[in-house]
């Protein structure tokens, strides 16, 4: 009988994508152009997020917006409406964007004269989790009547992100959600994370949310090569 | 979710291990995969089952062993096993802290086959 032999493998099941991210950053590294992967369920506000900063970083910080969606173009059309540089990238089904993904977006896009790129990823809090896209920050969007227990439920997505930003503000008073318990389980799982509070239909706090924007593209663009 | 990802990930490893060691057929692929991985051990056993028809894979069986969801202290550096799904398991057993770094449990690793 045939002997069963034993091969070592020892790779990251990942690894193709985990190196083209690399790549995808160190590119955008090199024209100076920070990418910002922006991750939340569906109907939390990522686009009307895409909108406001549209309005705030207006003749300050020139950016571009990669919109995934899995077999739509109506997000990218609103951003477009705004003058903003915008590639629709049709995922096909697909739950999450991937490094190759982003690199197809970015290909089709001048990215040396912009200072930002933002990825509106899947709506999704589970796969865009596992994916690196190549991104230099990870923002999470996570709205009021989503509950404050998703921490307990999406562990992973909370966990890799630099900032939490918690919208639909506006309907705090018509709920229960204790955010003072999502932002104590938000900072358990990940003590470095920044969490603002927001409505993106009032414009309350939106504020904060472009300071800090700001202040991490020019962070960006003065690092050392 | 995205099982089907993964999955083609890992058949293309393991397709290109088999080509350098001329390798006739696959029997078994150990695999380590991080507790916070939402997958599931069935449907990635499915899915590699569709995709491997008519390679060298076709039939092998998924061997996943879990590794655990470690953390870190960030006030005493005591590290231990926690379950992100209960709040109450990241408090540090050592200095009751509940501020904590982790260190692993997000695996994706293929170990070794078993192969003819």
């Amino acid at each position: 009988m045939e002997e069963v032999r034993l091969i070592e493998v020892k790779e990251e099941i990942l690894s193709d994508n985990i190196k083209r991210a690399g790549e995808v950053r160190e590119r955008l590294r090199g024209t100076h152009t920070m990418l910002l992967n922006l991750m939340s369920s569906p109907g939390s506000g990522k686009t009307s997020l895409i909108l406001r900063t549209v309005e705030g970083l207006a003749g300050k910080v020139s950016f571009g917006v990669i919109e995934a969606d899995i077999d739509s173009t109506v997000d990218a059309e609103k951003v477009a409406a705004r003058g903003i540089p915008a590639i629709q990238l049709r995922t096909g089904g697909f739950c999450h964007l991937d490094a190759a993904m982003v690199t197809q977006g970015i290909d089709a896009m001048d990215v040396s004269e912009l200072d930002l790129v933002i990825i509106e990823n899947v709506g999704n809090l589970v796969c865009p989790a596992e994916f690196d896209t190549g991104a230099h920050k990870n923002v999470m969007i996570l709205s009021v009547p989503e509950g404050d227990d998703k921490p307990l439920k999406y562990p992973l997505m909370f966990s890799i992100c630099d900032m939490l930003l918690v919208n639909k503000i506006d309907y705090l008073s018509l709920s229960d959600f204790d955010m003072t318990a999502l932002k104590q389980r938000a900072l358990t799982l990940n003590p470095r994370l920044t969490i603002l509070e927001v409505s993106c239909k009032t414009g309350a706090g939106i504020e904060g949310w472009i300071d800090w924007l700001k202040r991490e593209v020019e962070t960006f663009k003065n690092q050392e090569e | 979710m995205h099982e089907l990802s993964i999955t083609e990930s890992i058949l293309k490893v393991v397709l290109r291990h088999a080509q350098v060691n001329s390798v006739r057929k696959v029997m078994a692929v150990h695999l380590r995969i991080g507790k916070l991985s939402d997958l599931e051990d069935e449907w990635i056993q499915r899915y590699f089952d569709y995709l491997s028809k008519d390679t060298l894979a076709e039939g092998a069986k998924l061997k996943i062993e879990r590794t655990p969801v470690i953390v870190r202290c960030n006030d005493c550096s005591e590290s231990y096993e926690a379950d992100v799904k209960k709040m109450e398991h990241l408090i540090c057993p050592a200095c009751e802290g509940n501020r904590c770094t982790l260190i692993s449990g997000r695996e994706y690793y293929i170990k070794n086959m078993e192969v003819l």
